[in-house]
């Protein structure tokens, strides 16, 4: 396709736009962080200016020291981090080997499930989360307590309550079964050839030739795992379990809000989320505008 | 080893539509044969069906005296070269090679061994490290051979290999394939829609049409004897020239045709064709270089010349004539080479070197001379 040469003032347009978006999405990131440095009245203070979106004037670490002091932060991010970590690292072969089979291998049925999934996709979770609940509170679990392994009546206030219901995955099937279907199926068809299993094909040639859908569902589904807060919050009353999202609560207390240690908080919770975005960022770009895979 | 394949009385149908209508063949290990016809045939649906790539829906499919139909890909022990050269894309020259191998779990020093060789063989030596996104397209037919190769199969099968490849890369492919194939005297089943690999390549060709085999034959038995008219036209470039005609007298000097609706150009067949009668309907087949084309009178037909192709070494010109399907080539020879577009020509042909077909479409041959 021929390049096309923009004028130099539509290009300073199109610049002049694209930082102010930038900036937008950029304000409330700057006004977190800035404000987790200041004090509670200082934070008020700046903001009525641009001073609320800078580290300027009498600045902290108190707030840091603070959220990690009486937050349980530590214990929290530990939770959070097994959680998000294992429902993705499962989700990501469960759902992938569920598209694997929707996209690359035919079966009898194979439509009528497609068809679920895409309804599926359109449910959201709150509608189900009631329901759900009451089942996982009825559900016999496992706990590790004095005497080693123990059968509990429910799976309340476990970790995996909040992992085992979201390893399958709608939306992420669908984004693998979109990537996969896309990689030419002569591919599959010389692997088998050279004698591989329907396994060893997923492993061998379609896993490899799909990494940036894998980075996409990583993103995503991380993401949307790191930031649960309602189910947690409906089925982890205990403090053992509790995620991040659920212990920013203990801040907002009946006497004054603290709102530095709030931002504090709030940023220590984002630099995971935000470090993983960046390792991945170049998959996930690539996977969004869509790669060739043409062979 | 190479291995014999046979198939009997193979169907394939996908729902109501058969595609595959009962197709018998045996090939011979070691054998090189073709499936040549026109697209939507069958052929390259056949040699999925070989490869264990598409179910069998009715029929026996035998590698040597095992019963294969239900042996999935690998357990056949088959080479499959494909159109699209279906190379792993994040792999090596040399993964891709070798990954058959690998899968196979054969020890590092005997897969590190043969990956060698076949690159050897291949010239790939030297490319043993690029992804196939940096090769070349002959390149990367060449590393899908090797991964056919590396494995030592049974039996090799190319579907239309070449047909992605510009013409000076195919004709060279096509003489290294035909020189692979006298090295390692594989059994090898090669699908073509280019009847120059096809001619050039086969020790037998099988032409299909409609799912269902209309011949089979080496190349030249296929050019001089078509069973039919289909065959007639499929094989031979360009395609043979069709005249219609009527029986108007049997004698013992031979068989006299009308060729003009008004009967008043004939020719006559030597021979005896005991099975056509006085009247019956035929169609004559002459091949492009046993057609003549000239300026003067003395033709059988006449015609005009619509187009004329100058290919070099050859010239060939196409001939309306009144009553004919579409315009007969001739191979034009030096003195003639000047004949253009636009003028009226005669043309005549050696009668002992047509081709003689019955109302069917059926090749008629003559009992004695």
């Amino acid at each position: 396709m021929p390049s096309e040469r923009k004028s130099i003032p539509l290009r300073l347009a199109l610049y002049a736009l694209m930082v102010c978006t930038a900036v937008v999405f950029l304000f409330p990131f700057l006004f977190m962080i800035a404000s987790s440095f200041k004090t509670n009245d200082q934070i008020f203070t700046d903001l009525e200016s641009f001073r609320a979106l800078l580290p300027v004037g009498p600045l902290t670490g108190e707030n840091y020291a603070r959220a990690f002091r009486l937050g349980h932060i530590g214990h929290y991010l530990f939770n959070s981090l097994l959680v998000t970590g294992i429902t993705v690292s499962l989700g990501l072969v469960v759902n992938s080997l569920a598209a694997f089979a929707l996209a690359r291998i035919e079966w009898r049925g194979k439509q009528a499930v497609l068809t679920l999934l895409v309804i599926l996709l359109v449910v959201p979770f709150e509608v189900i989360s009631v329901p759900l609940m009451l089942l996982v509170a009825s559900l016999p679990g496992l706990a590790i307590g004095a005497d080693g392994i123990e059968i509990t009546r429910s799976w309340l206030d476990t970790l995996y309550v909040q992992i085992v219901p979201f390893i399958a995955n709608a939306f992420s099937i669908y984004l693998f079964y979109q990537f996969f279907r896309d990689i030419p199926k002569d591919l599959d068809e010389a692997a088998y050839v050279d004698g591989a299993t329907p396994l060893q094909v997923y492993r061998h040639v379609i896993v490899p030739s799909s990494l940036p859908v894998f980075a996409t569902v990583t993103i995503l589904q991380g993401l949307a795992m790191w930031n649960q807060y309602l189910w947690p919050l409906i089925t982890v009353p205990g403090e053992a379990a509790r995620p991040l999202m659920v212990g920013m609560e203990q801040f907002f207390g009946a006497r004054r809000t603290a709102w530095g240690e709030v931002m504090a908080y709030a940023t220590i919770i984002t630099v995971p989320i935000l470090a993983a975005f960046i390792i991945f960022q170049r998959w996930f770009v690539r996977s969004v505008v869509g790669s060739g895979v043409k062979g | 080893m190479p291995a014999s394949v046979e198939l009997r009385d193979v169907h394939k149908s996908y729902g109501q539509n058969e595609v595959i209508k009962g197709v018998s063949l045996r090939i011979e290990p070691g054998e090189f044969v073709v499936f040549v016809g026109p697209s939507g045939c069958g052929k390259s649906t056949l040699l999925r069906m070989i490869a264990g790539l598409e179910d069998i829906t009715a029929g026996e499919l035998r590698f040597d005296d095992d019963v294969v139909n239900d042996w999935d890909p690998a357990r056949r022990n088959i080479g499959m070269v494909f159109q699209s050269y279906a190379l792993y894309p994040h792999m090596t020259v040399e993964q891709n090679v070798g990954f058959g191998l690998k899968l196979a779990k054969r020890p590092r020093a005997e897969l590190a061994e043969r990956v060698e060789d076949a690159l050897r063989v291949l010239q790939l030596t030297e490319l043993r490290r690029h992804k196939p996104s940096e090769l070349s397209g002959g390149q990367r037919q060449r590393v899908a051979i090797g991964r056919a190769i590396v494995r030592n199969p049974n039996v090799f099968l190319f579907d239309e290999p070449l047909s992605n490849l510009d013409a000076s890369l195919r004709g060279q492919m096509r003489m290294e394939i035909g020189k692979l194939h006298q090295r390692l005297k594989n059994t090898v089943i090669y699908v073509t829609h280019d009847q120059v690999e096809a001619m050039t390549l086969a020790d037998r060709i099988v032409v299909f049409e409609g799912g269902h085999i209309r011949q089979i034959g080496t190349p030249l038995e296929l050019y001089e004897r078509p069973a039919n008219r289909f065959v007639a036209s499929f094989i031979g470039t360009p395609t043979m020239g069709f005249l219609e005609g009527r029986v108007v007298r049997r004698s013992e000097r031979g068989l006299e045709i009308a060729l003009a609706v008004d009967g008043t150009q004939s020719t006559m067949l030597p021979g005896r064709w005991p099975t056509l009668a006085t009247g019956a309907i035929v169609t004559l087949g002459i091949r492009p270089e046993h057609c003549l084309c000239r300026l003067a009178g003395g033709a059988v037909r006449t015609g005009t010349v619509v187009l004329v192709e100058r290919l070099g070494a050859d010239t060939f010109a196409f001939v309306e004539v009144a009553g004919a399907e579409a315009p007969v080539a001739v191979r034009l020879g030096p003195a003639d080479r000047h004949i253009a577009n636009g003028q009226e020509v005669g043309l005549s042909f050696d009668p002992a070197n047509v081709l003689l077909f019955d109302g069917d479409g059926t090749t008629v041959f003559a009992t004695e001379q």
